[in-house]
């Protein structure tokens, strides 16, 4: 049997749950031994290569690059799981939510203590190669369907190996008490 | 002597003094039932539903609904369970609930209870409210963010003529617990030390400390909300 496909993605998020995957210590030896590692930043493959298995993502969709990578992750995993808590409730970064994105903007590029009276043009960036934000940050389940969820700022290391064994050897999860925490 | 009742919950046998509420009544039993809006001490509200139980067919509030002799009581059911847990997810979207940067997370009662009901998502949309912070109070600061309007402050804090030091202001969703601005600016220590731990949640918190408990030693750490009652 080949092994199993895994692909992750960092959309917005800090890294933190990555480095939590990758705080599994020397079991991250056991792990390249169950599965292969396809697009991810851990191996930097960028672009899809074939159809994996399990797809985690970390950090939910502030701009349209992340709705894209989302997406195309859906299309490219069977499974797919959001990890962590900004994936999962938009987390640090929806802390803008409540504030309507023209004022955001606004601030931080036009009158926020750090660039008010150095940005004598005015401008917004707003280049098209730049991604689009969007007007809120969204849990990705609010854009594409979520198989799982792992909580927590970062999830632990043995929260997302357990689950990530628990899927790949078809087992029932244990999910004691101690394991889930959003914190 | 006070006249003695028979119930059950969930098929077990239990007696209870009459006139208690069917909270008091499954405590002393050693059964637990979720609460979040009622506290020991203050009169019962019945405001946040999480205490719901069946019984004769009907919904109600375990808090405020009296023990009847021969009541026959559902508590811990898949459906029940169900219906707390959605009351719960309903809590955390409609308001701004980011564990990680609260300072009552560990010690908090509705994010024990997300992990007592096992919520790894709510199932409704985040509604990612627009909601004030108020640091006008010398000694506590509000965070409406987290406030969950059960109005344990509302009913718990007055001042030593009874009058209540926080209010309700406005209504429906806009609704908010305002600090009296007289009684608030005379607040003694006792009183601010009294509210944050009156506030099941992260909205109301000690000025000029922070953090107080280390992660591991904190309130839900390691045992579930309720762990106190046996069944
Ligand atoms: S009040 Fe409780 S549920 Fe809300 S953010 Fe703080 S710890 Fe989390
Ligand atoms: S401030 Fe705290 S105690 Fe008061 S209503 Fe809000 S959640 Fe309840
Ligand atoms: S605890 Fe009974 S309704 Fe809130």
């Amino acid at each position: 049997m080949s092994k199993p496909v895994i692909a992750t993605a960092t959309l917005a998020g800090c890294f933190g749950c990555h480095m939590s995957l990758l705080d599994i210590d020397e079991k991250i030896l056991d792990l390249i031994e169950l599965v292969e590692f396809n697009k991810s930043p851990i191996d930097d493959i960028k672009n899809f290569t074939k159809k994996c298995d399990i797809g985690l993502i970390e950090g939910g969709c502030c701009n349209s690059e992340n709705v894209h990578v989302l997406k195309d992750f859906r299309k490219n995993c069977n499974i797919l799981i959001s990890f962590g808590e900004c994936a999962i409730m938009g987390g640090l970064p929806a802390y803008r939510n409540p504030i309507p994105i023209k004022e955001c903007l606004e601030e931080a590029y036009l009158n926020g203590p750090s660039v008010k009276g150095h940005n004598e043009s005015g401008i917004i960036p707003n280049d098209e190669e730049i991604p689009m934000m969007l007007d809120k940050v969204y849990p990705c389940h609010e854009i594409v369907k979520i198989d799982y969820f792992l909580p927590g700022c970062p999830p632990s290391a043995e929260l997302i190996w357990n689950a990530l064994t628990a899927l790949i050897t078809g087992n029932e999860m244990e999910l004691s008490y101690e394991i889930i925490k959003f914190d | 002597m006070a006249d003695i009742i028979n119930f059950t919950i969930d098929g077990k046998e239990c007696v209870a003094e009459k006139g208690i509420s069917i909270l008091q009544a499954t405590q002393e039993n050693d059964i637990y039932i979720p609460t979040l809006c009622n506290y020991e001490g203050v009169k019962p509200k019945g405001s946040c539903r999480i205490c719901t139980i069946r019984t004769n067919g009907q919904f109600a509030t375990a808090c405020t609904t009296p023990v009847a002799d021969g009541m026959e009581i559902e508590n811990n059911t898949e459906e029940i369970n169900d219906l707390r847990k959605s009351i719960i997810e309903l809590l955390f979207v409609e308001g701004n609930h980011f564990c990680p940067a609260c300072e009552m997370s560990g010690d908090c009662e509705l994010q024990a209870l997300a992990y007592r009901f096992q919520m790894m998502v709510p199932r409704f949309t985040f509604q990612f409210p627009k909601r004030d912070i108020d640091a006008g109070n010398p000694k506590i600061l509000m965070d409406c963010n987290r406030c969950i309007r059960c109005k344990r402050c509302i009913r718990a804090i007055k001042d030593e003529k009874g009058r209540s030091v926080f209010a309700f202001y406005r209504r429906g969703e806009n609704i908010k617990v305002h600090i009296d601005p007289e009684l608030g600016s005379k607040l003694t220590d006792e009183l601010a030390e009294k509210s944050v731990t009156i506030c099941p949640v992260g909205a109301i918190l000690p000025r000029e400390k922070g953090f107080r408990i280390p992660i591991g030693q904190r309130k839900f750490d390691h045992e579930p909300i309720g762990s106190e009652y046996k069944h």
